[in-house]
């Protein structure tokens, strides 16, 4: 990507990562239920704590 | 001594590592399907390379999950040996019983070539058929192959002579062009704190007769057997 990055032009461009990005819907009584599972489910699952950081945002939603 | 192959969808060495274990080692070996909660009485289990569940997520992480892997994780809790090969040794990090973590090789290539490993310890269930020092030619084949752990547990790691295996070049020499992946001061192999839970990247189980080109993975299997067959001796006075 970098590669590319750097044959359309951008040459300034380094140090390209690729990270993840999911989504999901959840239900809970509210938003610190919420706030608690996501943060377990990130820490469990979704990332490896030994090389992985994560960050996450909530947003209201109806089904 | 008996041995089990864990099979996890997507497992690809399992039948390598069950041939070598029957037909070079002669020992009786069985498949464990990842599905049952039961490490029947293996006396040493084998979690095998491929692309668990697809690898999605991270390479070995849903198989972490698995029904079997509480049993794997009690059975390396009382003692028992533990091997994880490649996906296998992905598997056993994720699952917190081996330390450190598989990045993404740092040329994000897929790597499959034969590599030079140093035997760093020999003093361990895994590797006690081979002298520290010994260079064994076993293949690789992986993408995510690039070990990490954090500078102190790298330390202790080193202090408890964790670190297995080296990739070097034929001589045994450490060069950084030698090595694969991009891989943390060249590891190519860890065992947890208490010796009995091992996992490397590259596949003895390839490497068991001359007709693969190097049979230098049977020493990683004989040391099983040894180890196995010391202890038993002990027991039986």
């Amino acid at each position: 990507m970098e590669s590319s990055l750097h044959a359309l032009g951008y040459e300034n461009v380094y140090r390209v990562r690729v990270g993840k990005y999911l989504e999901l819907f959840l239900e809970a009584e509210n938003k610190e239920e919420a706030t608690h599972q996501v943060e377990e489910m990130s820490r469990r699952l979704l990332s490896n704590p030994v090389i992985e950081d994560f960050s996450y945002s909530l947003q209201e939603a109806q089904l | 001594m008996k041995f089990g192959v864990i099979v996890f969808p997507g497992s690809n060495c399992d039948l390598d590592a069950f041939h070598l274990i029957r037909d070079i080692l002669q020992q009786p070996v069985d498949y464990i399907s990842h599905q049952t909660a039961d490490l029947a009485d293996c006396d040493a289990v084998i979690l095998p390379g491929g692309f668990s569940y697809g690898d999605y997520l991270r390479s070995g992480a849903i198989a972490r999950f698995s029904k079997i892997m509480p049993k794997v994780a009690e059975f390396a809790a009382r003692g028992g040996l533990v091997l994880g090969i490649c996906n296998g040794f992905q598997v056993l990090t994720e699952a917190g019983l081996l330390p450190g973590a598989l990045y993404r090789n740092d040329n994000l290539q897929f790597r499959c070539q034969q590599v030079s490993v140093r035997v760093e310890n020999s003093d361990t269930p895994f590797t006690n058929a081979a002298s520290r020092g010994a260079v064994l030619k076993i293949p690789i084949a992986h993408g995510d192959g690039n070990y990490f752990a954090p500078p102190e547990l790298l330390q202790q790691m080193e202090k408890n002579r964790q670190i297995l295996f080296r990739y070097t070049d034929e001589k045994g020499k450490t060069r950084i062009d030698a090595n694969p992946n991009g891989s943390l001061d060249q590891i190519a192999g860890v065992c947890n704190e208490t010796g009995n839970v091992a996992g490397m990247m590259p596949h003895p189980e390839r490497a068991g007769e001359l007709i693969l080109g190097s049979a230098d993975g049977l020493f990683i299997f004989k040391s099983i057997l040894n180890h196995f067959l010391s202890k038993e001796a002990v027991k039986h006075g």
